[in-house]
């Protein structure tokens, strides 16, 4: 294999059980190429070279002595809202920028059990609040398909670092779309399991109702690889759901004669690019020609999700981050007069412009005497999305249509209007208010730029979702593209040091 | 529904933000049009429905009483703006 660079981390992982590389080959190449061309992306927050190299060492004598599993020397990055202990976790924002936590969440250390290798830590929207990456205290994420685009968010450091290849795989986390607009926005496979399904210790909470973690990867079944790992019960989550995992990879295969899609027709009517549309039907044609059988299905609630969301999630999110107070760890503003200078101030300069606006609509949605008008009715609202979408899989199997309005917008494009920002997540919110597990798949391009298909299944389906999308990906090749400008040989420039 | 400055101001003390002088017409523009949106919501009659508690109808597991974690004040406090024996300081509550 001449392009390690390009390989899947499915490929990859055969190709260190065959010896035709090891992980310190690897982790030095993936390393290099970081260097050498994330100035273009500002893709990763922070970059652990010395720690990866220990790690690849330590899982190449693991393999030799023949204690290796899948992922074991497989470089990857980690979203920088997963706690590591000893290396930053600065959640993309000034708040805490200097904290290090003092342990690693269960995410990262189910991975590190694997074998798998930190590269580092990637950007992301401050507190994960944001669909584009521009909210970072450490300045915006480009697109590599078009730097002067979005990545999407708030996943984005994740999908531009894996979109351009300067690391396999990553891990990501979605509250109302950050793992599946991204994704669809950089040309990714992108998974968001069933709530319960991740554990969130140890991932910064946004809003714990909505939080869950998961694979950003260039295929189905390099998804399934990295939520194999992921998955699993945690009594150190409360709200953990104890659920077999099944062997996600084993079901990949399956045949797809007489899965029954659903397309919702409120998903493709006014605010849809008409451009993303046609990819889309396209592949539900893909979809009938390997013999699903695909019906109109309605879910009338559909435009309650995002009011119902924007009160759900800032409510949410100003009591998860109501602990940040400059006190024990975390910014801390200079010479505070008193106890509550010490607390505005600290929140006041250690946040930005977008977690203020949020806690704030959260702090006035919850403030006394407005709990029934905004909090309690939401849960109402959220029950009746949810039983749109339990009435839809007594009929069909899978729910389909498109992961994100547009491609990705210009850079700046939104940031001064929230509701359009807000209004990017449209068809991803859903999923997340009903706690259902959803994937993004790239299904083709608009004027050089991916176009992500949205697959969303009933509870614990993630095997489905992925054999689906696996399927697909048999027939396609879309997923297989890398954006230009970061498909250089890795023979042409030297195994980076 | 328009929300003016000392509204603003009134939530951001609440909320424990010191806001810049300059930023509050913009929370105030922003604010007022985010509630805007959400008062979509009104148009749907829930009198009859449940509100959710949970999307898989899980409760609260429950453990022993039994301790389970070690000390690890020292860790803790390596990251904390100012402590002094063992303790985390702020500026002066009573006088």
């Amino acid at each position: 294999m001449t392009d390690l660079h390009r390989a899947s981390l499915t490929q990859l992982s055969a190709a260190l059980a065959a010896g035709e590389c090891s992980s310190v080959e690897l982790t030095r190449l993936f390393l290099g190429r970081i260097q050498r061309l994330d100035d273009r992306l500002n893709s990763f927050i922070s970059v652990c070279a010395e720690q990866a190299l220990d790690e690849a060492h330590a899982a190449d004598r693991r393999r030799a002595a023949g204690e290796a599993g899948p992922l074991t020397g497989i470089p990857l990055a980690h979203k920088d809202i997963f706690c590591t202990d000893g290396v930053r976790t600065s959640c993309g924002s000034r708040m805490l920028d200097n904290f290090v936590a003092p342990y690693d969440a269960t995410v990262v250390s189910r991975l590190k059990a694997a074998g798998a290798v930190m590269l580092g830590k990637t950007n992301m929207d401050e507190f994960a609040m944001g669909s584009s990456n521009e909210t970072s205290y450490y300045g915006a994420v480009r697109n590599p398909w078009d730097p002067a685009r979005v990545p999407g968010g708030s996943s984005g450091g994740s999908a531009a670092a894996v979109a351009a290849r300067l690391v396999p795989a990553a891990t990501g986390t979605d509250t109302g779309g950050s793992i599946r607009q991204p994704a669809a926005l950089c040309g990714l496979t992108g998974l968001k399991p069933t709530y319960g399904r991740v554990s969130r210790y140890g991932m910064i909470a946004f809003a714990s109702s909505l939080d869950q973690g998961g694979p950003l990867c260039q295929s189905a079944a390099d998804a399934a690889l990295l939520l194999q790992a992921m998955a699993g019960f945690d009594e150190r989550d409360s709200t953990s759901i104890d659920h077999p995992v099944p062997d996600y990879s084993a079901m990949l295969d399956a045949p797809l004669s007489g899965l029954k899609i659903g397309l919702p027709r409120e998903y493709f009517g006014a605010g849809l690019d008409p451009a993303v549309g046609e990819r889309v039907d396209q592949a539900v044609r893909v979809y009938e020609t390997l013999g699903a059988r695909v019906r109109e299905i309605s879910l009338p609630n559909t435009t309650l999700a995002v009011p119902t969301y924007y009160v759900v999630a800032p409510a949410e999110c100003s009591s998860n981050l109501s602990r940040y107070d400059g006190v024990r760890f975390g910014y801390r503003c200079e010479d505070p007069e008193d106890l509550m200078d010490l607390y505005k101030r600290s929140r006041g300069e250690g946040f930005g412009a977008e977690v203020k606006r949020r806690i704030m609509v959260g702090t006035y949605v919850l403030s006394a005497g407005y709990y029934d008008a905004y909090y309690l009715k939401a849960q109402k609202l959220r029950q009746l999305i949810s039983d749109d979408f339990r009435r839809a899989f007594e009929t069909v199997d899978l729910i389909a249509g498109p992961t994100s309005p547009s491609v990705a917008f210009p850079l700046g494009a939104r940031l001064e209007d929230p509701i359009q920002m807000y209004l990017s997540d449209i068809y991803t919110i859903a999923a997340n208010l009903a706690g259902l597990p959803a994937l993004s798949l790239p299904c083709g391009f608009v004027d050089g730029l991916p176009v992500g298909l949205q697959l969303i299944g009933d509870y614990f389906t993630e095997d489905r979702l992925l054999n689906a999308a696996h399927r697909y990906q048999q027939e396609t090749d879309w997923h297989e593209r890398v954006p230009p400008g970061f498909d250089e040989s890795s023979q042409a420039v030297g195994e980076g040091d | 529904m328009s929300l003016t400055r000392s509204d603003v101001e009134k939530i951001a003390h609440l909320a424990r933000l010191a806001l810049r002088e300059e930023d509050i017409p913009g929370y105030a523009r922003t604010l007022t049009a985010i509630l805007d949106m959400v008062a979509q919501m009104n148009a749907v009659d829930t009198r009859d429905v449940t509100p959710m508690a949970h999307p898989l109808d899980a409760v609260q597991r429950l453990r022993p009483d039994e301790v389970t974690e070690t000390d690890q004040r020292e860790r803790f406090q390596a990251i904390a703006p100012q402590v002094e024996a063992g303790l985390y300081l702020v500026p002066r509550v009573i006088e």
